[in-house]
């Protein structure tokens, strides 16, 4: 609530059994087959995506997100449609899994018109307000005091305009690096303080850019120690097997939705790829890659929907010919999209036009058609 | 209904008076709520508007910013109070990066309707580090609004007018102006933001100031007017937007301006406001606009040295006699 004063933590140690009373069991086998092909989705979404930035299609940066989407699918799964999502700049598969139009994402890499944000914001910056996804955030751990908000806005406005309870969970994704922001130790204070529902999910790639996790981070080998400092609910998650991952978010959200108050989330994952596309990886080393690729999240979905007799390899196939399909179609709908107006640099700089100020040396806030001073 | 009020009054009116009206603005700072406000502005708030809305933080300016702004994004309105804006600078990237830019780089889909406020400007013997004037720093930002009242009834009307606004508005206010009192409606009223005012009409040189030196001008312009020099000041009000149409009117028939502005001189908003006047008043102007700044030192502890330093009357004098010929 928001009135209450700090939770004291319950115990000295991090609680990863805290949230294992709930058995949530995995959802129908359709529910299954959406989430192989929503992650094989972002798979593809990321595969052309490189290739249009060595196209010279994308600019800037690129930081793909092959290897952890089970992360963004199996987590966002455990959430209903109006609870807030925010994340750092790996975002792609997060909008995706959040129902972005993968041929509207790919504008918006493009520099295009018909992008998520009109081609202003670029592969860190996606945002999409009909899903709840409140971007898309450049800056290592500065989302981390903004999803506190996005918590703090929910309960707000239940309790306080609404005179109800609070119903929604905020996911809050940061990488192990933004661990050593200071932003994310006042955001996990802060939500601590105001018991705010928001689930702090460290996507634990292993490397902050190039730098092992060993190599900056203390308490490397138990993250969880960084939330009992806060008196803060933890657990550890499998972020590899979906089957696995989703059944303990799950649980988890069930728990924060029910009894609002923040929690933090170690979970497993390798990032297949670089920090960015033009990352040569020499920090690693090729046995360690291809040992982690062994351990594919699509293909660990698969290999179960295939043994559990829900899919057979050939609707696998199928289902990876139509993304490709699919994709191929965004990548072309994304070229055909043309780039903004140059009047679109001077739109979304304000809501309102500028007031009387007509000093030229800033664009042009002023209503073109009707040719008059803003 | 007009009565005598203090600016940390008219600030709490501001307040006060909004959220009443919307449920969705809420107070949020450091020592706002129990404390009373660490300047009084917020004395009385929790009693009336409880602990839900008038929220005590721990003292991590970036993340109660960064946690108005989530808010914000979500439609609520949120007014964060900085102790000092010189505390603001630890919230950099959150004030800088994340209110003013969330709008654009959506493409038009967050809003950030949020206020943040605070005392601006050397407090009193406070040493550099609590003595910060923000005003150039972050007015070189795009996407937000920056106003700057010079007394109580201005503080009400800007403050109301920065709540009400859709995007990010920046409310410097001053330490050494919170008891300063004045005449103040009851009644709830918005000053537009960007529209500066004419505290002093004159004919013989323009005076533009922000904020407390706005004060410093005045005492200058009496002075003056005994040396026969008749000044015209005015107190710009906001500072993003500026109102540089009422300057150069004024230019325009005084021939003569001086920008006296309390932050450092480098890259400022008084050689903003300087370079405006030169390129619209060029054939107007019987000089170069000279500028009145604090020192380019950090702000010092000494009474004596700080009072060096910031503009006063004395310097602005010097720079309206060098600025009409009567040095």
């Amino acid at each position: 609530m928001l009135t209450d004063q700090t939770t004291v933590p319950s115990s000295s140690r991090p609680s990863t059994q805290a949230h294992a009373n709930e058995k949530v069991p995995l959802p129908g086998p359709e529910v299954l087959v959406k989430w192989l092909r929503d992650m094989k989705l972002i798979r593809e979404f990321e595969v052309r995506a490189m290739q249009a930035y060595q196209n010279k299609l994308a600019g800037g940066f690129l930081h793909v997100y092959n290897g952890q989407e089970a992360v963004a699918v199996g987590c966002l799964a455990a959430l209903e449609p109006h609870d807030p999502v925010i994340t750092a700049y790996r975002d792609h598969g997060h909008a995706l899994a959040r129902g972005l139009d993968p041929k509207v994402g790919m504008a918006e890499l493009f520099g295009r018109i018909d992008g998520c944000a009109k081609g202003k914001g670029g592969s860190m910056h996606f945002f999409d307000a009909p899903n709840h996804m409140y971007g898309g955030h450049g800056i290592v751990g500065a989302q981390t005091p903004v999803g506190a908000g996005l918590a703090f806005a929910t309960m707000y406005e239940d309790e306080v305009i609404n005179s109800k309870s609070n119903s929604r969970v905020t996911l809050c994704f940061l990488g192990d690096g933004a661990l050593n922001q200071g932003a994310f130790h006042e955001a996990a204070n802060l939500a601590q303080v105001l018991g705010l529902p928001v689930i702090y999910i460290v996507e634990n790639n292993r490397y902050a850019m190039g730098t092992a996790i060993e190599r900056c981070t203390s308490s490397a080998g138990s993250l969880l120690h960084k939330a009992v400092a806060y008196g803060m609910d933890a657990i550890e998650i499998d972020g590899m097997d979906i089957t696995k991952t989703y059944p303990a978010m799950k649980a988890l959200v069930n728990d924060i939705r029910a009894n609002p108050r923040p929690a933090f989330v170690d979970i497993d994952c390798y990032r297949f790829k670089g920090h960015s596309v033009s990352d040569p990886r020499k920090y690693r080393t090729h046995e360690e890659e291809q040992e982690n690729e062994a351990n594919d999240p699509i293909d660990n979905l698969a290999k179960f929907l295939m043994s559990s007799g829900v899919m057979e390899e050939n609707d696998v196939k199928t289902m990876s010919k139509e993304i490709r399909t699919e994709i191929r179609a965004a990548v072309k709908w994304a070229e055909e999209s043309p780039p903004p107006d140059l009047d679109e640099l001077y739109h979304d700089v304000y809501v309102d036009k500028w007031g009387p100020y007509t000093g030229t040396s800033l664009p042009k806030f002023m209503d073109e058609s009707s040719g008059e001073k803003a | 209904m007009s009565r005598t009020i203090e600016f940390r009054d008219a600030l709490r009116e501001a307040m006060s008076g909004e959220m009443r009206e919307d449920p969705r603005i809420f107070l949020i700072g450091e020592e706002v709520a129990q404390y009373d406000g660490a300047y009084k502005v917020s004395r009385g708030m929790l009693e009336e508007f409880g602990p839900r809305r008038i929220i005590d933080t721990p003292i991590s300016e970036t993340g109660f910013a960064g946690l108005g702004i989530g808010a914000a994004m979500m439609g609520l309105r949120p007014i964060v109070e900085f102790m000092s804006w010189s505390f603001s600078l630890v919230a950099a990237d959150q004030i800088l990066n994340n209110a003013p830019k969330m709008l654009y780089m959506s493409g038009g889909q967050f809003r950030v309707p949020i206020v943040f406020r605070g005392n601006d400007g050397a407090g009193g013997q406070l040493g550099s580090t609590h003595s910060w004037c923000v005003e150039s720093l972050y007015a070189n930002v795009p996407g937000l609004k920056m106003v700057i009242p010079s007394d109580p009834y201005d503080a009400k009307g800007l403050l109301t007018a920065a709540i009400r606004d859709p995007d990010p508005v920046f409310c410097l206010e001053s330490e050494r102006m919170l008891s300063m009192t004045g005449e103040v409606p009851e009644e709830s009223y918005e000053l537009p933001i960007g529209q500066a005012v004419i505290r002093r009409e004159g004919a013989d040189c323009t005076i533009v100031s922000f904020g407390r030196p706005v004060h410093f001008c005045m005492e200058a312009a009496e002075e003056l007017a005994k040396e026969g020099i008749d000044c015209e000041v005015i107190d710009g009000r906001s500072i993003k937007p500026l109102d540089i149409d009422t300057v150069t009117a004024s230019v325009r028939k005084t021939n003569c301006c001086v920008v006296v502005d309390q932050s450092w001189s480098f890259a400022s908003v008084g050689s903003e406001v300087a370079a405006e006047v030169h390129r619209y008043c060029f054939d107007d102007l019987d000089n170069h606009v000279h500028r009145v700044h604090s020192d380019d030192v950090p702000a010092p502890y000494a009474h004596n040295l700080e009072a060096e330093m910031l503009p006063n009357a004395r310097k602005i004098c010097e720079a309206v006699r060098s600025v009409t010929y009567n040095a």
